[in-house]
């Protein structure tokens, strides 16, 4: 066993609502593509509204690196493009046939490939997307020659779908994805496993990677955690990294020559009657999904974990990068003297609250801010759950003020939104520091380029 | 609270922008999140956020100023009574206490509210809480007889030079409840310092010098025993005397997390520290006191439970909390020793530190930059 690295700062929040491990066929003919979901990118749309689609049928490029192909998960029609106030592309609806016919980009070894033909196949396909880079978190550059690529094979956030049950048995597609990545990078693929948690043979199994294992609460599945120990980011360096389902993906690609759109999908949250896991492919209307499911009460449904997900509507959908959808109640009410009362029951890591005695103890939250926002007053709190070497509020104050130096200085290569969530979760202030992060990120991309 | 809060949703429209009591929107805002815990659900970011918020932080301070101040009370008795050589039950010592203490608290805090809701209201921002703590803060670092008006004067004095001239609660440099006593300090001293202010309507004849008034003038003999200065039944400000007190709330900080350990145990660390270093030295009475009687007397373990935390104008960086409290130690017992015309250094000790606080931080985060660049250059080099 290799070496294990330990976090020691992070917190678990222990939700109700966690997935069965059963996987459930969904059967759906509704999916769509959010252009939204990819940061930084000016979507150029390809289609119109009734246009037949295959399986890999481009739908829209990034206006400014053309290169870079969004294609559909499934074989259709386009149902509708719906577009938000500014025109702004939102959804790509597309109804599917149910016959997932697909446009065939070919067969072939990565292995005995060069590395302009897998990447020319991974951008054609329409799965290079699915690789990302750090700083910033878009989409990676292909012409960039990453210092190393990471994989996190667990994902330490609340609910978090379970990848040894989601990718158990599919050890030689994983392979061959990773077989593809590392035509992509002169340095290590490191995969991350958990320390703590039984892993499965695809992963340690795997050829051509460097197998690391972390310990310790969230965020130590995060991949800005996995690379701020392993190989921290300097100024003008970028490393990839992608997810478990997405080296699938890619394998699949190598294997069949099809953009194969299949992903697994946890459903849970308090609000879920059966949380479980569902087969079906990427983009999936939220719906469809929780049909009969869920609770009667208001609710929140989030495209992703409670950290960092976003919010969709009913009649939304998954986003691309979603391996997990969360149901919880929503908040919208007063609570008479709230602050004052003793709060059993109450989630807080402060331990101004009894929650801190009931350590296993499951909630069910809602999404009440439980409090104004003010000014930052209380220091010392981010620091708890925020396992980088890095002084977090004097690099949120730099993104205040919008001080490039000190932004720069101060580490904001290494870190991206989602690093942040804990400590938007626990700030006595309610600042809404992901928001924060992205705006500084922005700034930085914007500065650099 | 059904009809609280039917009240509430029906007299709101006058408050928000366009009805008719548009300018006191803050004022409205701020006795609603008091009785009710605001409705707003998150919209981007995480999805679910702690309990915490401010006003319960801010609760868990005053709670933990409860033990001085009923001390303080008592004690405010206790001393007026000693003084005049009656000996009296707990109650009418505790009743005299109150009649002399509770006027300076709601002054403070009326002073003090009035002027952060207006501010408030100007700036067309949230009341903090911050001052919950600070008007509790205020009255403890009084000495018994003071004047009302100085108590107005001084709040008004804190609130708007030592905070709200910064931007408000959050910015400030100073500590406002320092700044307030300083403020007095330094513009009425006679009511502030000497033999006479410290027990309230005291007699004449009677000495009432607190313990570092006598050390002032080298009268060691005259200093009270330990365990009355632990127990706090000596002459001083309202809340300061009682180190058993202090104590007691100091737990309450630690427990809950919201005062920082950190920085009251670096504080005593550097008063113990100044004082063995003074013992070595020796060259006068007052270096030869031993070292763990500077934590008390005086202000100090007040100054390091509850000034000295203030996370607004402490250290934010976790090595800065220590250096910055270790000096606060140090300086105060320096103070003390040295300066004659001061007897309590751990006041001028806190807001010097305050002042000096941004500079550790920045040593403190400029040697992480440091190490981030050295590891940039190395990736160059290699």
């Amino acid at each position: 066993m290799s070496n294990v690295i330990k976090i020691k700062k992070g917190l678990n929040i222990n939700l109700v609502g966690e997935a069965e491990k059963t996987v459930k066929e969904l059967s759906t003919d509704q999916f769509a593509i959010k252009p939204t979901d990819f940061i930084g990118v000016f979507p150029k749309i390809l289609v119109k509204e009734g246009d037949a689609v295959k399986v890999g049928t481009p739908l829209f490029i990034d206006k400014y690196r053309d290169n870079i192909i969004f294609t559909s998960p499934v074989s259709g029609k386009i149902h509708e493009i719906k577009r938000g106030a500014k025109r702004i592309l939102l959804e790509i609806k597309i109804d599917s046939d149910g016959l997932d016919e697909a446009i065939d980009f070919g067969v072939g070894d990565p292995l005995k490939m060069k590395r302009e033909e897998v990447v020319d196949k991974l951008l054609k396909s329409g799965v290079w997307p699915f690789i990302r880079q750090r700083p910033y978190s878009v989409i990676a550059n292909p012409s960039d020659l990453p210092k190393a690529i990471f994989i996190s094979t667990f994902d330490s956030a609340p609910l978090a779908p379970d990848n040894d049950l989601i990718l158990h048995g599919q050890g030689d597609i994983f392979q061959k994805g990773i077989d593809a990545l590392s035509r992509l990078t002169q340095g290590e693929i490191h995969l991350n496993l958990d320390a703590d948690a039984s892993h499965s043979k695809v992963f340690t199994n795997s050829k051509g990677v460097q197998i690391n294992h972390f310990s310790g609460p969230h965020p130590a599945g995060n991949v800005g955690v996995q690379i701020n120990k392993i190989c921290p980011i300097n100024k003008g360096e970028v490393v990839w990294y992608l997810y478990p389902q997405d080296v699938l993906t890619i394998g699949h690609l190598f294997i069949e020559g099809r953009f194969n759109a299949g992903r697994v999908i946890a459903l849970t949250g308090s609000e879920v009657l059966r949380p479980t896991y569902f087969k079906t492919k990427i983009g999936v209307n939220i719906e469809s999904l929780v049909k009969n499911n869920v609770s009667n009460v208001e609710k929140r449904f989030i495209s992703g974990n409670v950290l960092t997900g976003n919010a969709v509507n009913l009649d939304g959908y998954v986003g691309f990068y979603a391996t997990q959808v969360t149901v919880i109640p929503e908040g919208n009410y007063h609570e008479f003297l709230g602050w004052a009362k003793v709060g059993f029951g109450k989630f807080s890591v402060s331990r101004s609250f009894p929650s801190f005695l009931f350590k296993n103890r499951k909630y069910r939250l809602d999404t009440n801010y439980h409090g104004g926002e003010r000014a930052l007053v209380m220091t010392g709190e981010y620091e708890k759950v925020f396992p980088f070497d890095i002084f977090p509020m004097q690099l949120l104050k730099a993104i205040m003020v919008e001080d490039i130096d000190q932004m720069e200085n101060l580490g904001i290569y290494e870190v991206d939104e989602e690093d942040f969530a804990l400590c938007e979760v626990i700030d006595t202030s309610k600042t809404n520091i992901q928001e924060l992060v992205r705006k500084g990120l922005d700034l930085m991309r914007k500065e650099m380029s | 609270m059904k009809f609280l809060r039917d009240l509430l949703d029906k007299q709101k429209p006058h408050f928000v922008k366009g009805g008719k009591f548009e300018k006191l929107h803050s004022t409205f805002e701020a006795f609603e999140t008091f009785l009710f815990v605001p409705d707003k659900v998150t919209h981007s970011g995480a999805h679910v956020r702690d309990a915490i918020d401010m006003k319960r932080t801010m609760i868990i301070v005053v709670l933990a100023l409860i033990p001085p101040l009923i001390f303080g009370i008592w004690n405010v008795g206790y001393q007026h009574y000693l003084s005049l050589g009656m000996p009296y039950d707990f109650w009418p010592m505790f009743g005299f206490g109150l009649i002399k203490v509770l006027p300076v608290i709601v002054v403070s805090y009326v002073v003090g509210l009035a002027i952060e809701f207006g501010f408030a209201q100007a700036r067309h921002h949230e009341v903090n809480e911050g001052f919950l703590v600070s008007g509790m803060l205020i009255p403890l670092v009084m000495p018994p007889d003071v004047p009302l008006w100085m108590v107005a004067v001084a709040t008004a004095f804190a609130v708007i030079i030592g905070k709200e001239v910064f931007g408000g609660t959050g910015m400030n440099i100073l500590n406002p409840a320092l700044t307030a006593r300083a403020f007095l300090f330094f513009a009425y001293p006679s009511e502030m310092s000497g033999d006479k202010v410290w027990i309230a309507e005291k007699a004449d004849a009677f000495s009432g010098a607190t313990p570092l008034g006598h050390l002032l003038v080298m009268d060691v003999d005259k200093v009270p025993d330990n365990f009355s200065m632990f127990l706090g039944t000596i002459p001083g400000s309202i809340g300061e005397t009682s180190t058993l007190a202090i104590i007691l709330g100091a737990l309450i900080l630690i427990a809950t997390g919201i005062g920082s350990a950190r920085i009251m145990l670096s504080v005593i660390a550097g008063g113990l520290g100044m004082g063995l270093l003074f013992n070595l030295w020796g060259a006068n009475d007052y270096m030869n006191i031993p070292a763990y009687q500077h934590l008390i007397m005086g202000g100090f373990a007040f100054g390091a439970v509850y000034m000295a935390t203030d996370p607004v104008s402490a250290s934010q960086t976790t090595r800065g909390k220590i250096i910055y409290g270790v000096l606060i130690g140090m300086i105060a017992v320096l103070i003390r020793v040295f300066n004659p015309a001061y007897p309590e250094g751990m006041m001028l000790s806190i807001l010097l530190m305050n002042v000096f606080a941004p500079l550790v931080d920045y040593y403190v985060v400029q040697a992480n930059i440091k190490k981030r660049l050295k590891r940039a250059k190395a990736v160059i080099n290699a």
